[in-house]
């Protein structure tokens, strides 16, 4: 009987500590990515002031004379985003409240798959379709238009993100209890008022944790910005015209010669370390707006 | 003293789906009386209620046939208009559901949307007067509306009701999910209001009924089995059923 419950014991304990592992392993692994990426970043600083690399507007790393001023792809990379939210906000939203509010059962059910379906596309095939179906569009109404730009790879990623703010919405507003939509048309509220009136401030919340985790997923996005946003640093906001993002950048390096130890490498890394704050403080910034939301009512 | 009948329920037939919940009902009620709506769990007092301000047009599944009269007009005509009904015909819920906003802007809600153009903050007040609740809410009208007890937020709910200065406010067991000093303030205030509206109240609480109501409705599977002055009715029933029902010996 003892034996039987110290092996009991000691199997627990095995147990707990192999899970105990696996949880560490995840945060072993962030932690070595953030001392690798800060390290290499501080041994780009030893080369490149930091205030050229923050005030400067030019960058040109890979010919000389080299210029490693960031703002180029910072700018590019917001031109991207920006565009993508402007397209994805509006129709995530839309999307969410017809759902929510207005599809009847049949066509609810025939929606969400395909949305689900959209969400699961490779982004190489959006990057593919941005370059081969929607740019020669642009290209057709404006023939000034670069092959590779900012506008074709934010039309396509704002649409690779409609299905994520849409989905996140709806949770956040099909959470909205019934009895505060009853409350609202017993006020004499029309299905309108009831949406923009109730439900959507009612959800606001996961609504704008929606749009936030859509940024956020845009800046990091690499595969469309890669393949038709272009690869020419340019601080532009003429979205026909060819950009860089961070990313992209990350991409061209990491695919070229760049040898290992070489400032051209190390640059990669402060590229990655701004990537990284910025998304970490959108990802700040946005649970403070939750929050504050959260107190107006 | 002559009786108005401000809504007349007219042959009301409601089914959902295949199941038949209202047979036939024919029911007046009567302008500035209270008249409770009573009966056993799932007899269709729910159902009625919503009926009489359309909003069993939100029930899934729900057929309606018949005709309810509003002053004569039929509201279940197609030209009439459901919200500018329930604009009219207030609606009080079993569970309070205050918006998850201000006290302020709860009782504000209805006139905003219907495009009040008065004055916002004396409406708010004198609907929150006439709800009983203007004195513990007045110093924190810009304060959560959940962060009130179960019965000042019913309250609240009646309040917002009456910010339209409805003709008409049905209850649907405005008390169930309170406690008895709750519930003695809220049925008070249902006799004050009495002067100014038209009360329907559905309760499943024999006592409540006798003790709020001019008239009674009693409602049993989806039948009307009496209907009369309360105290006539609970001093001598017409009917056995509605007898064993109010001395307790039902089901
Ligand atoms: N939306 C609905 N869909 C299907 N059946 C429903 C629906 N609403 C109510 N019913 C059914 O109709 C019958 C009458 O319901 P109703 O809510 O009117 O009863 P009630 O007298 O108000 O009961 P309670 O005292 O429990 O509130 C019940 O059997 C109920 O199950
Ligand atoms: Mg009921």
């Amino acid at each position: 009987m003892v034996d039987s419950a110290g092996k009991g014991f000691r199997r627990e304990k095995g147990v707990e500590i192999l899970l105990a592992l696996a949880a560490s392993v995840s945060v072993l692994v962030t932690i070595g990515i953030v001392v690798s990426l800060f390290s290499e970043t501080a041994g780009f600083f030893k080369e490149v002031s930091v205030k050229e690399f923050f005030t400067g507007t030019k960058w040109t790393p890979l010919f000389s004379p080299a210029h490693y001023g960031i703002a180029p792809l910072v700018a590019g990379t917001m031109l991207v985003t920006v565009i993508a939210m402007i397209v994805a906000a509006p129709l995530g939203l839309a999307s969410a409240i017809y759902l929510s509010e207005y599809a009847p059962d049949g066509v609810r059910r025939l929606i969400k798959p395909v949305l689900e379906i959209l969400a699961g596309i490779p982004t190489i095939v959006y990057g593919y379709f941005a370059l081969t179906f929607v740019t020669p569009i642009i290209r057709a109404v404006f023939p000034q238009t670069n092959v590779f730009n900012a506008l074709s790879a934010g039309i396509v990623m704002g649409i690779m993100l409609i299905p994520m703010i849409s989905s996140l919405s709806e949770d956040a507003m099909t959470a909205v209890p019934n009895s505060l939509r009853e409350a609202a048309y017993a006020l004499g509220a029309t299905k309108l008022e009831v949406s923009y009136k109730v439900v959507i401030p009612a959800a606001v919340s996961g609504i704008v944790a929606s749009f936030i985790l859509a940024f956020s997923r845009a800046i990091g996005e690499t595969m469309i910005v890669t393949l038709a946003a272009g690869s020419t640093p340019k601080l532009t906001f003429n979205p026909l015209d060819s950009i860089q993002t961070m990313t992209a950048f990350i991409v061209q390096v990491m695919l070229g010669d760049a040898p290992f130890g070489s400032i051209e490498y190390k640059s990669v890394y402060a590229v990655a370390s701004v990537l990284f704050v910025v998304t970490l403080s959108l990802n700040l910034i946005g649970t403070w707006i939750v929050r504050r939301y959260k107190e107006v009512y | 003293m002559t009786l108005e009948s401000i809504i007349s329920v007219r042959n009301l037939h409601v089914s959902y789906r295949d199941r038949k919940v209202l047979k036939g009902i024919n029911l007046d009620i009567y302008k500035n009386r209270i008249t409770a709506i009573m009966g056993p769990s799932g007899c269709g007092k729910s159902t009625l209620l919503r009926c009489m301000n359309r909003m069993i047009d939100l029930s899934e599944g729900a057929r309606v046939g018949g005709k309810v009269l509003y002053r004569g007009e039929n509201i279940y005509s197609p030209k009439i208009d459901p919200a500018q009904i329930r604009f009219r015909i207030g609606m009080v819920f079993q569970k309070p559901n205050p918006f998850p906003k201000s006290i302020f802007e709860n009782v504000a809600f209805g006139p905003r949307i219907n495009g009040y153009k008065g004055d916002l903050s004396a409406l708010v007040e004198q609907s929150l007067q006439r709800a009983g609740l203007w004195d513990e809410v007045k110093d924190r009208l810009h304060e959560n509306a959940y962060m009130l007890s179960g019965g000042q937020q019913q309250r609240l709910c009646i309040a917002r009701a009456l910010a339209l200065e409805p003709e008409v406010l049905l209850l649907d067991e405005p008390c169930s999910a309170l406690d008895p000093i709750s519930t003695m303030h809220v049925e008070e205030l249902i006799r004050q209001l009495k002067e100014r509206l038209t009360i329907v109240i559905v309760t499943h609480n024999i006592q409540q009924a006798a003790r709020v109501a001019d008239y009674t409705a009693f409602l049993l599977q989806g039948e009307l089995v009496e209907f009369g002055e309360t105290s006539r009715m609970f001093t001598v029933p017409k009917d056995k059923r509605t007898e064993d029902f109010i001395t307790g010996r039902f089901g």
